[in-house]
């Protein structure tokens, strides 16, 4: 087992959970309002150097008892040492972890996806958005083992809503502040923004 | 040889009167001029303008969407929308068998399907704990390195079309319709290729492959040195790549980028060398490294990359052993059709592995591979069933993309062309 979880424990006590060993690989557990600190000080304690971030993702099992998981694997690139780093969240609770991105700004869009996949809020995060959805996308969180395989909306449903969206739906709010693309919008496109109706549909209400 | 004369007569910047290559020394352009010297000129109307930049746009390499906001013909925010492309592949393998996942391996990153099918299939066997045989450990070499030259063959084609050399576009195509033709004679497909399966390959290489992998080994050098003589020192392109979207070594390792993108910046990470799989510790070869992370050194290192793979293919074509292609585990592997069809054991086998499936012990296995775009991660996770509980892509191209507006900020809207061309993305792969 990677040396690294018993240096996180002669640190932080009690928040860090059990350590295992899947295939090779060492998987420490480690509390949610702990991880900033755990994986700032991989970061930067100098026997550690954990400096690269390989991946963030999310798991969640077949079993409906077991928490998900958000899944942080962290590199050493000078000594050319893996460690995964997970932190348990109960599906009925809150989804709430802390964002990376202060120490990584790669974390950026693999929170992005997590979020948009999973529906995990990663607090701090920057521009918190959907990545691969759309923004307007209103069926849930397509990797949740509740979502069906083919999405919850019929394909019918899913074509009148494309065909009934907003144009100014395809930008972000931000996008459209540019001062001279708003000096172009139409007037009904103005209103709808003033309301704040971007992105709604024609039909509904 | 007709068209180094022309070259010749027409005196390509690059060369001398005695037609000797001058050489311009790496760092001659101005490099990492800031970008807020550039934003703030001053006496021109602060009106920023916003400009939509496809999905259908050829120099976005697929579908990606770029909302600029420029002041003038300065990029003051990219903003890439991704997405247009999403398939759902990782949700799909949650419903499916290993070995069926594979041919959506494909599909992901299309420009070098069989090196993501090796991928996958590392990752299936690290957690079901299978050795695979010799033969197959040095077929699978030889299935990386030809995507990785079909890959950087398209990436060069297309990023000097985009920075407007047109002629190497040619050439580079045409090297990579000859390993599709290997390829198709290998496995039958030239693009969706499924050539691994869990514990061993689709089938083993047919007659006349070697001789054929053998004489493009021989030949490909010679396009890439009329590739490097048009373009290496030829002003217009070091012109328009020295000095653009750099990145250094500690904002490449902060924006998690990889592969060509890392070691153009002068991390010296190869996960062959460094985390090594399939044997590569054993072969010889270097690990190219970049100096300034700009456009320019990041085609130096993939320009140089397909020089190595080319001799990871000669040394892999010496050393290809006798033997079985696949392990031999009745359980794991599907019997051949004849006795599938005449056997009475192999039937139930074929049976309960078409039926049922291989199931995978309950764990987990992360398996990283030194694909083209990066390094690109297959992460499974099992809960003892036949089909894992979550199948997670390291998407290379993905990750790389995310550092754009970062590299892109400050420059020109056609330097944006380039550095975007620089990333290397693939659609498919960006957004699954």
């Amino acid at each position: 087992m990677n040396p690294s979880v018993d240096a996180l424990r002669a640190t932080f006590g009690s928040a860090i959970g059990r350590a295992l060993e899947s295939c090779g690989d060492t998987i420490v557990y480690v509390r949610r309002d702990a991880l900033l600190q755990v994986l700032a000080w991989l970061r930067d304690t100098p026997d550690q150097r954990y400096d690269y971030l390989v991946d963030i993702t999310a798991v969640e099992y077949r079993d409906r008892e077991r928490p998900l998981e958000v899944v942080y694997s962290v590199r050493s690139l000078e000594r050319r040492v893996d460690l995964r780093v997970k932190v348990e969240l109960d599906a009925e609770a809150d989804l709430v972890v802390d964002s990376v991105v202060p120490l990584w700004r790669g974390a950026d869009w693999l929170e992005r996806e997590t979020f948009d996949m999973f529906g995990i809020t990663f607090r701090g995060h920057p521009d918190l958005r959907r990545i691969l959805m759309w923004e307007t996308y209103a069926e849930g969180y397509p990797l949740r083992k509740d979502f069906p395989l083919r999405g919850r909306f019929s394909r019918a449903e899913q074509v009148r809503q494309a065909l009934a969206a907003n144009p100014e739906a395809h930008y972000s709010m931000e996008e459209l502040s540019i001062a001279e693309a708003y000096g172009e919008l139409s007037p009904e496109m103005k209103e709808r923004l003033r309301r704040g109706e971007r992105g709604k549909l024609a039909g509904s209400e | 040889m007709t068209k180094r004369t022309i070259e010749l007569d027409l005196a390509t910047p690059g060369v001398d009167a005695q037609g000797h290559p001058t050489r311009v020394p790496l760092g001659v352009a101005e490099r990492g001029s800031t970008p807020e010297s550039l934003a703030e000129e001053p006496g021109l109307a602060s009106e920023h303008m916003l400009l939509n930049l496809g999905p259908q746009h050829p120099a976005t390499h697929g579908v990606l969407r770029l909302v600029v906001e420029l002041d003038g013909e300065t990029v003051v925010r990219v903003i890439p929308h991704v997405g247009y492309l999403h398939s759902g592949f990782e949700k799909l393998g949650e419903y499916r068998h290993y070995n069926q996942i594979i041919p959506l391996t494909d599909r992901t990153d299309y420009l070098s399907p069989m090196a993501n099918n090796v991928g996958f299939a590392l990752a299936a066997e690290k957690l079901m704990g299978i050795e695979i045989t010799p033969r197959c450990t040095v077929l699978r070499v030889i299935a990386c390195e030809m995507s990785r030259i079909i890959s950087h063959m398209v990436w060069l084609g297309t990023t000097s079309i985009d920075i407007g050399a047109f002629t190497p576009f040619l050439w580079t195509f045409q090297e990579r319709e000859r390993i599709y033709n290997l390829q198709e004679l290998w496995t039958g497909a030239r693009l969706t290729t499924s050539v691994t399966r869990v514990g061993g390959m689709m089938a083993d290489i047919p007659d006349g492959f070697i001789e054929g992998l053998r004489h493009f080994t021989r030949t490909f050098p010679k396009t890439l040195d009329e590739v490097d003589r048009v373009l290496t020192r030829n002003s217009v392109w070091v012109g328009r790549t020295q000095g653009v979207g750099p990145l250094t070594a500690a904002e490449a390792i902060n924006h998690s980028l990889s592969g060509p993108m890392l070691r153009a910046s002068g991390v010296p990470y190869d996960v062959r060398k460094d985390n090594p799989y399939l044997g590569y510790e054993t072969y010889d070869f270097d690990v190219v490294v970049g100096e300034h992370g700009d456009v320019y050194d990041r085609y130096l290192v993939r320009f140089e990359e397909c020089r190595q793979s080319n001799r990871i293919l000669e040394q892999a074509i010496e050393r290809l052993p006798d033997g079985p292609v696949n392990v031999d585990n009745p359980r794991l592997i599907l019997p051949p059709k004849s006795r599938a069809m005449n056997d009475m054991e192999a039937m139930i086998y074929h049976f309960k592995q078409v039926m049922e499936g291989v199931k995978a012990p309950v764990g987990e296995a992360y398996v990283g591979i030194e694909n083209p775009k990066g390094e690109l991660g297959n992460y499974l996770v099992s809960d003892g069933t036949a089909k894992p509980v979550r199948w997670r892509i390291r998407p290379p191209s993905f990750i790389n993309l995310s550092a754009l507006p970062k590299m892109a900020e400050g420059h020109l809207l056609s330097d944006l062309i380039a550095i975007n061309a620089s990333v290397d993305i693939v659609m498919g792969e960006v957004d699954r």
